[in-house]
């Protein structure tokens, strides 16, 4: 009924392909990658040192001051197994410095400010040494609107945000990113003890099924109710990618021209490269 | 037919830059006069890239137009079929594609069916072609189907019932969904369809699809020439430029059809008295219209 086994071999190759391509075309030969420690950043680095050569590949590291010391351990495996460039841009002084203003923030918007930053940052050397942002969000976070918009969500160039997380594991085992990287429990290291699972309420195997089912398969969440799945899980996800639609959609316009933006001004990315 | 040496060019042209696709398509036909090539298809949309968007007015040439010139002089030295958007009388715009040779622009064909679902939006910025035609040429019968035509079986029926011993298919085909075996579903789909055509139809199939990345889709390459009897001849590398030659034997095509005459028994008229029959059913009319004159 769904099946998300990749033949990695193929995909590695097109994925690689696309990168290349897409920053070739652009006019760059190298990209900014940020790293977290986790198995996307590495993937997308992994992808992009094979790609363009690890001498054009320049990660940065940013931590807070309540990272998780094992993500930077992690992130560091990543720049020494590849030999790609690295930069570390400790981000807790501007976080910090802001919300001594707003000092009874929650979390929540902790954690979007410390993920806007770091897009900041990206952005930043992106323009300092001419390359461009390659994104790292895959299609379950993005399909759940589990990223932060303008934050980790930003990018020039994505070559995940069509694999779900557990084709991302998969890929990642085939390209030799570190075992450690793959296996721990995936986490957006914004507060201490999060993981993304626990956060969300439910397993990424389990939630992989129902998205590819509903997108990928085109199948209607009463034929998944009819075919025994659980109602609540399939009705919570359903919901989860309505309410986030505006996570992957430009700022909606108000029409008032004969050619508008994105409504009836269609040219492709692509266009004069 | 007779025997002769046919070739893809299996190229990635550059989205809306036709005079780069230009000097892309020289270099490829002097490879082909190179190796003694008598017919060299490029894939759909060859001079202009695929996902044009907006940008179709701006890079739609007539068949007449001085652009292609160079391509229509090399043509003396090779046949070509080569892909553009044509702007028809009415400024109408086609994705068309030209078989050249001997000088001229002898044959078009536009493409009928235009796909405007998924990935695809082309009924938004292009006119369908109204015909389906074999024509003669001097290495044989031939007929171009661009595409999403050959998805639709009555093209290739037609085309065959019609005369053509060859159908030349210029191809765009973004990949789409993951395969097991070959890069993508859909690469499996093209892959039986032609071969099970080349089998049924007894004629030869050239599908000439093009590689490259436009907008994040991947054109997945993997042309192929498959003879009169389904058996595929030559096959292009998959997401690479190619150039992939092969002789074509017209005594290939004269012992297929001996073997099995399929052509020969099929039922011309009683297949139209049952499309009429259907057509009514479905609150039709039997006589569709064409697209205007060279439609």
């Amino acid at each position: 009924m769904h099946d998300l086994r990749l033949d990695c071999n193929t995909v590695r190759r097109i994925l690689t392909g696309f990168i290349d391509n897409e920053v070739r075309k652009a006019g760059f030969e190298r990209v900014i990658v940020g790293l977290s420690g986790g198995v996307d950043s590495a993937l997308s680095a992994f992808l992009a040192a094979e790609a363009l050569g690890p001498q054009n590949v320049c990660a940065i590291l940013m931590p807070y001051r309540t990272s998780n010391p094992e993500s930077v351990e992690h992130a560091r495996l990543v720049v020494n197994t590849l030999g790609i460039h690295s930069l570390t841009v400790d981000i807790t002084p501007m976080v910090d410095a802001y919300f001594t203003s707003f000092p009874d923030a929650d979390h929540v918007r902790r954690g979007n400010k410390m993920a806007r930053e770091r897009m900041t940052i990206l952005f930043d050397h992106s323009a300092r040494l001419g390359g461009l942002v390659l994104g790292t969000s895959n299609k379950t976070e993005l399909l759940l609107g589990y990223g932060t918009l303008y934050g980790d969500m930003a990018s020039a160039i994505n070559p995940l945000g069509d694999l779900y997380k557990t084709q991302v594991r998969q890929l990642a085992r085939h390209v030799k990113v570190p075992t450690v990287i793959v296996e721990k429990q995936p986490s957006a290291d914004l507060w201490a003890g999060q993981t993304d699972e626990a956060e969300l309420g439910f397993t990424y195997e389990e939630v992989d099924r129902v998205l590819c089912l509903l997108v990928d398969q085109r199948y209607e969440v009463a034929d998944l109710i009819a075919e025994g799945l659980d109602e609540k899980f399939v009705r919570a996800v359903y919901l989860k990618i309505q309410a986030s639609q505006y996570k992957r959609r430009l700022p909606v316009i108000a029409k008032v021209s004969s050619r508008t933006i994105d409504r009836d001004f269609r040219y492709p990315r692509d266009w004069g490269r | 037919m007779r025997r002769f040496r046919l070739a893809v060019a299996q190229i990635a042209p550059v989205l809306g830059d036709v005079e780069k696709n230009l000097a892309l398509h020289e270099k490829g036909v002097r490879e082909a006069i190179s190796q003694s090539v008598n017919l060299l298809v490029f894939p759909e949309l060859s001079l202009t890239g695929y996902f044009l968007k907006d940008q179709v007015p701006s890079v739609a040439l007539t068949a007449e137009a001085p652009t292609l010139d160079a391509l229509r002089r090399l043509s003396h030295r090779v046949a070509m079929v080569v892909g553009f958007v044509e702007e028809a009388p009415g400024h109408r715009f086609h994705n068309t594609a030209a078989y050249l040779e001997g000088g001229e622009v002898r044959h078009i064909h536009r493409k009928v069916y235009l796909p405007t679902y998924g990935i695809f939006d082309e009924q938004r910025y292009l006119a369908a072609g109204g015909r389906i035609r074999a024509f003669d040429t001097a290495l044989g019968r031939m007929a171009i189907l661009i595409c999403e035509d050959l998805w639709h079986p009555a093209t290739a029926g037609i085309a065959a019932w019609d005369g053509a011993e060859l159908i030349l298919c210029p191809s765009a085909s973004p990949g789409r969904g993951l395969g097991q075996t070959e890069p993508f579903q859909n690469t499996g789909t093209w892959e039986r369809v032609i071969r099970a055509y080349g089998d049924l139809f007894t004629c030869f199939v050239v599908y000439a699809n093009r590689v490259g990345y436009e907008d994040g889709a991947c054109f997945w390459g993997g042309s192929e020439v498959v003879g009169p009897t389904g058996a595929s001849l030559a096959k292009a590398r998959y997401l690479e430029e190619d150039l992939l030659v092969v002789d074509v034997d017209a005594g290939a095509l004269r012992r297929a059809r001996v073997a099995n005459p399929l052509l020969r028994d099929e039922r011309l008229d009683l297949n139209l008295r049952e499309l009429q029959r259907v057509i009514r059913a479905q609150g039709g009319t039997p006589e569709l219209a064409g697209d205007g004159p060279g439609g």
